[in-house]
């Protein structure tokens, strides 16, 4: 016998299960199509503008920066100041979803794609912003790639007011409409930190030092 | 990993000696206990979402068996590979040929307590496999060369001079007492090794059922470089893990961060599913999960199936009064603290770990913190029972009990000896109102003193009383 039957075998006869036939599999199917909610906090279900105002609040607290900013077409130059002000390097690695973005006389060297070793910053679009927590949603794909939230320094991420929701649920209802399940979702809820030296928190730990998110008007 | 709990004794007598376990223990008490305190408060809907917690995970085991079919389903149809594993011997055997099978090198690994449980860092060192730890505490420890001593903070048993120490010998750098400096060094000397390895190893805190993903929750984003960097992605899952759907999972999440660390969300939250899609410019080719039984299915239907919703937060231990004075190594085992006391000696055996149930003032504040309220002080009562009844107790303990349910079933008797003993103790101790040593006692008064009885037995005040208050 398999392991595979050997194990779901033990767990059926601890649970005195049978071996579940095809309309029981069809049903026990049909319940993922509900996404039915449990409790969600009160705190996720506010005005639009009083949930924009939560995220930037919550991403305060777990040591993420902001800025808010108009249009896309802002971002370079804020960018740029935020290099300068940090004493990083003047050079970026951005996500191609940024590609149309232009640069015009920036000061910035920029690249495009996943992240290489030796970037320390990085520029990326997140897909959604969770307000209950000030949690930035993050996906895979061509467009995105996932190295750029972990390999640098410091990792900036733009995300659109209209995206900002309330709880982790309608995030996932926003990687439900993409379609397929992307390869890895990434809840991000400020930069990497450690406590394990002693109990002392230490932001940077292995991911970014900084995290910098950029929340535009549209 | 091999268990020592049979020494917990001897284990726990050295821990309370130890100055510098003291020192780095004395955090444990004040932080975790604070800030699971202030992020509990600061959620209104906070004991609600547990109980939903603890519904949710006794619904998902009590249908374990379709959920697990469903999860194998989809994490094929995503490119991924589900292998069984019926026990640790298994899993290792497992790991290693998925390792063999690209030539791998060195390994890196995220923090898995399930993988300190089946002990593949050992196995794979064997086979001439370099595992690399990068979970700071984890890579703490394996420099130490020693077990993990907390499920959520392995190197919390660590001062900050100790681990100064570490670095300085291995990282050949001059030695530093600064944190942020030895963070950095880590962070420089682990940076590489994301590159160089083959296969990358993490645990799960949830597998689930709705999309084939399994999920880790950490706070230092090692875990991500280790799934991300290699080419191969292996996943080490025991078969409770499961949950039905993310809106389960989002449930759980809420209580997870704010029972272990007090966060009110862990910094990394990662949701994969199965392998690097073919347009993807980054993330592993294969996808492997390794699904662990290794004695969880035994648990099923049985009284100690409370003890499958654990979600390895920590809190019971953070607030152990036994965990704060003797540190997570005197249990002798990967899980320590009530978790550990409850669990262990399902894991090992009740002989093997016969004195971590005992080792507990039943104060229940374990209890009171599980977020997945689950009856630990029951369940330790049951493996002392168990113990009792195997006859595998203590000789001296069990004449003891036979002695004490001789006279407890003679109520007359019981009475008169009582009387006897405490006319006895209070004539010989009246004068200096305490013993500072006693025969058969030692094991109390050489930490502190006996107070002399008073006079009358509980019995005798009682029937006096009686009459008075009525
Ligand atoms: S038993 Fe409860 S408190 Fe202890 S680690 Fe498990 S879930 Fe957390």
């Amino acid at each position: 016998m398999s392991a595979r039957d050997r194990i779901l075998g033990n767990v059926r006869s601890a649970l005195g299960r049978a071996e579940p036939d095809d309309k029981t599999r069809a049903a026990y199917d049909a319940r993922f199509d509900a996404h039915t909610r449990n409790t969600v906090p009160a705190r996720a279900s506010v005005p639009h503008a009083a949930l924009i105002e939560r995220f930037i609040a919550e991403a305060h607290l777990v040591g993420a920066t902001t800025a808010r900013l108009d249009r896309l077409d802002d971002v370079p130059a804020a960018v740029a100041s935020y290099l300068r002000d940090k004493n990083l390097p003047a050079r970026i690695r951005v996500a191609p979803a940024l590609q149309s973005m232009s640069w015009g006389e920036q000061p910035v060297e920029v690249g495009y794609g996943k992240a290489e070793p030796s970037d320390t910053a990085t520029l990326t679009r997140a897909l959604a912003g969770v307000a209950e927590t000030g949690t930035l949603l993050l996906t895979s794909g061509p467009q995105t790639p996932t190295t750029l939230n972990f390999l640098p320094d410091a990792n900036l991420v733009v995300l659109t007011e209209t995206d900002i929701v309330g709880a982790y649920e309608d995030g996932w209802d926003r990687v439900r409409a993409l379609g397929a399940t992307p390869r890895a979702v990434n809840f991000v809820t400020g930069p990497s930190r450690t406590a394990d030296i002693a109990q002392e928190l230490i932001l940077g730990a292995h991911g970014p030092i900084d995290l910098h998110i950029l929340v535009l008007k549209n | 990993m091999k268990s020592t709990a049979h020494d917990f004794k001897e284990n726990a007598h050295k821990a309370l000696h130890d100055t510098e376990l003291r020192e780095a223990l004395s955090v444990v008490g004040k932080n975790f206990i604070l800030k699971r305190r202030l992020a509990a408060d600061a959620l209104p809907e906070f004991e609600t979402l547990r109980d939903e917690a603890v519904e949710i995970k006794k619904r998902t085991l009590n249908e374990l068996d379709l959920h697990l079919e469903r999860f194998e389903r989809k994490v094929i149809e995503h490119g991924g590979q589900v292998h069984w594993c019926i026990d640790a011997a298994a899993a290792r055997e497992t790991v290693l040929s998925i390792c063999r099978s690209v030539n791998a090198k060195t390994v890196t690994k995220g923090k898995s307590m399930l993988g300190e449980e089946i002990g593949i860092n050992g196995f794979l060192e064997a086979n001439n496999i370099r595992p690399i730890e990068t979970d700071l505490g984890e890579y703490i420890i394996q420099l130490a060369d020693e077990p993990p001593s907390h499920i959520i903070a392995p190197a919390v048993h660590k001062t900050k001079s100790q681990i100064a120490d570490l670095f300085e010998k291995h990282h050949k750098l001059p030695r530093s007492m600064d944190g942020e400096a030895l963070v950095a060094e880590a962070r420089a000397m682990l940076r590489q090794a994301y590159f160089d390895a083959d296969v990358g190893i993490t645990g799960a805190n949830f597998l689930v059922a709705e999309t084939g993903s399994s999920v880790i929750v950490t706070n230092e984003g090692n875990g991500d470089l280790t799934q991300t960097l290699p080419q191969i992605h292996i996943v080490l899952a025991s078969i409770e893990k499961m949950v039905p759907t993310f809106e389960d999972m989002a449930t759980i999440l809420r209580v997870l961060a704010r029972s272990a660390t007090g966060q009110q969300m862990s910094v990394y939250t990662t949701v994969s599913t199965g392998a690097r899609r073919a347009e993807d410019p980054d993330g592993p080719e294969q996808y492997h999960v390794v699904m662990i039984d290794q004695g969880r299915s035994a648990m099923l239907g049985t009284e100690l199936q409370d003890l499958l919703r654990c979600i390895r937060c920590g809190a019971c231990m953070n607030h152990c009064p036994i965990y704060h004075a003797v540190g997570g190594h005197a249990y002798g085992y990967v899980y320590p603290g009530p978790i550990g006391a409850a669990l262990d000696p399902a894991l090992l055996g009740v002989a093997e770990a016969l004195h971590l149930p005992n080792a507990s003032t039943f104060c229940g504040r374990c209890e009171e913190v599980c977020p997945m309220r689950i009856p630990l002080p029951k369940i330790m009562r049951h493996w002392r029972e168990r113990a009792f009844e195997d006859g595998i107790q203590p000789v001296v303990q069990r004449s003891a009990i036979r002695l004490w349910a001789f006279f407890a079933r003679n109520p007359l008797l019981y009475r008169l000896n009582t009387r006897a003993a405490m006319w006895a103790l209070h004539a010989l101790g009246a004068a200096r109102g305490r013993f500072k040593s006693l025969p058969f006692a030692s094991g109390w008064t050489a930490g502190r003193d006996l107070p002399a009885p008073q006079g009358g037995t509980f019995h005798a005040q009682w029937a006096a009383k009686k009459g008075r208050t009525k």
